[in-house]
């Protein structure tokens, strides 16, 4: 049984703006999944469809296999959303705030408290339990969204931009307990702005643009696809010019730091064997942009080009 | 959502909406403590003395259903309609969207949250006007129907508001423009026998006139309308807003895009 199967939805917002084209998605039970694309591309009409905070103009959507218009409400039980701007009054209490979160799924008040303090005490929140919403930082913030979302063991969990304006250090330790979480058996569906945060967590990804998805596969494949990777090379020693080297195209960004596009089809042996022969010594090398960035940029730039053609014509 | 799913639901949020206004009480409980307190001294004591009788009572006796009445009216709406567009202001509203609540629980919660303030306050003016009055319950029950299905009406009344509103303007045009002037020409500070036959026929098609009647009768056992009648109207139009809140709750009117 599918985590989410979503047919044809589409939506077309009072002001005539058609956010969605029909889309279809499946997430499979236990998947770590990534709904990536730019802004306005439709991911949070589609988050905001699922969890019921908008109205579909058409298609269907399923959760477990319950359906959103039949059985909404073991529909909704199986879902918690962290959304992206924080939405809780921030003059109740942290602890009130999660437990009556419980309330609202029907969950009795010692069963509401026990659950509360379980995930305020893994998120780290528990001594600030006390205060008002309006008093804690913006990571945790995030973090009580969190808690709030899984007060009622959610098998689907639903992260609209989750690290947002996070720390480092905050965000790595927040993929830590996601990732716990999945390894528990939950289904995770992210959005995220930052695509080493959807290539380090997720296996499968969709990318959405204009109201449509332009691809949907799994990280290793869509990985595959990218067929030339930049790299940058720090040197022992500068050099006046970009060296000539065969199959390769070169770049000088300053005179100890060289620009190497690498395709896929040669090794990097053969990089390294070829700036040996000019005698120039690598002393560190990285990847100039995350690869799925670089893939995700690619496809979101065909598919405006697309639809720029097929305006025109 | 089994039944006991939803009433624990339901209790979670009237819970809810209660803590928070009593967390505000200076906001909430205490002005109309005050206002009435000095209705009570002005229009009761300094001019009150002054006028003499009404409706066979001294006039304190006479104004004191009508200014609970008000009291009652004025915080079970302000309660809902405050409340209710807080939660679309901040957007916390979301976390009762996403749960498996269903929209009569939602609608009920804020109704009796909203009753519960009106009580409230209108427990507190009643205590109150002990201090310069004296009152005998006559009907107790048509007291109590009339009161909580005033609270309820008006709580209604709150929500549908704030359904609507957009910004914090419009929560406050209801309550200024039109239950202000119509629950002062409501019969609260005067009989309608008082008044000329037309200006009579024309306060008689203002709602509140039946509401501060009726709950003057059940006090004082006296009412310019037939108390029934009154009670009759009162149910009718609780029903008439509930169905149409629940309306447009589901819709999600001014909730979902």
């Amino acid at each position: 049984m599918s985590a989410l199967s979503i047919r044809n939805l589409t939506k077309t917002y009072s002001n005539g703006v058609q956010a969605l084209k029909g889309i279809d998605l499946t997430v499979e039970k236990g998947e770590f999944f990534a709904l990536l694309g730019p802004n306005g591309a439709g991911k949070s009409t589609t988050i905001g469809i699922v969890s019921s905070l908008v109205n579909k103009s058409g298609g269907d959507v399923e959760i477990f296999g319950h359906s959103l218009d039949r059985e909404r409400a073991l529909a909704k039980k199986k879902i918690g959303v962290v959304p992206q701007e924080f939405n809780f009054n921030q003059f109740e209490k942290v602890y009130d705030i999660v437990v009556t979160q419980a309330g609202f799924y029907g969950i009795p008040i010692a069963e509401a408290r026990r659950q509360a303090e379980k995930y305020l005490r893994q998120l780290g929140l528990w001594e600030k339990r006390q205060s008002a919403a309006r008093m804690l930082s913006g990571g945790m913030k995030r973090r009580l969204m969190i808690a709030r979302a899984l007060v009622h063991e959610p098998e689907l969990l639903i992260l609209d931009e989750p690290t947002a304006g996070v720390d480092i250090e905050l965000r790595r330790s927040m993929w830590d307990f996601l990732i716990g979480l999945n390894e528990q058996g939950r289904t995770i569906i992210l959005t995220t702005h930052y695509l080493e945060e959807a290539e380090s967590l997720c296996r499968r990804i969709a990318i959405i643009d204009h109201g449509v998805i332009v691809e949907n596969t799994d990280m290793r494949s869509l990985l595959e696809k990218l067929q030339v990777e930049t790299f940058v090379l720090d040197l022992q020693r500068p050099l006046q010019s970009a060296p000539e080297l065969c199959g390769f195209h070169v770049r000088l960004r300053d005179a100890a730091t060289l620009e190497v596009d690498v395709p896929k089809t040669e090794s990097l042996n053969r990089l390294f064997g070829a700036l040996a022969e000019q005698d120039i010594q690598v002393l560190s090398m990285r990847n100039k942009a995350n690869r799925l960035e670089e893939l995700f940029v690619r496809l979101v730039e065909r598919n405006a080009d697309l639809a720029g053609k097929e305006a025109a014509s | 959502m089994s039944f006991t799913e939803q009433w624990v639901a339901f209790l979670t949020l009237v819970t809810k909406e209660i803590r928070r206004f009593v967390r505000i009480w200076p906001q909430t409980l205490l002005p109309p403590a005050i206002t009435m307190s000095l209705y009570f001294v002005i229009f009761g004591n300094l001019v009150g003395s002054r006028i003499g009788d009404m409706g066979g009572f001294d006039y304190m006796q006479y104004i004191v259903p009508g200014l609970i009445m008000m009291s009652v009216i004025q915080n079970s709406y302000g309660n809902v309609v405050s409340s209710f567009f807080s939660t679309k202001f901040q957007h916390s509203i979301e976390e009762m969207m996403v749960s498996p609540m269903p929209a009569h629980v939602i609608l009920t919660g804020y109704m009796v949250g909203g009753i519960a303030r009106g009580l409230m306050v209108g427990g507190i003016v009643t205590v109150l006007s002990l201090f310069f009055t004296h009152l005998t319950l006559q009907h107790a029950w048509i007291t109590l129907s009339v009161v909580v299905m005033t609270a309820a009406l008006f709580s209604l009344g709150g929500f549908i508001n704030a359904v609507f509103a957009r910004n914090f303007d419009d929560i406050s045009i209801i309550p200024n423009f039109v239950l202000t002037p119509l629950t002062y020409l409501g019969g609260v500070f005067y009989s309608l026998e008082l008044l000329p036959d037309f200006w009579r026929a024309v306060t008689l098609a203002n709602p509140i006139v039946y509401m501060v009647n009726a709950f003057r009768y059940g006090i004082l056992g006296v009412s310019d309308v037939n108390v029934y009648t009154s009670l009759g109207t009162i149910a009718l139009f609780v029903l008439g807003f509930y169905i149409l809140a629940l309306w447009l709750l589901r819709r999600g009117t001014g909730i979902r895009a």
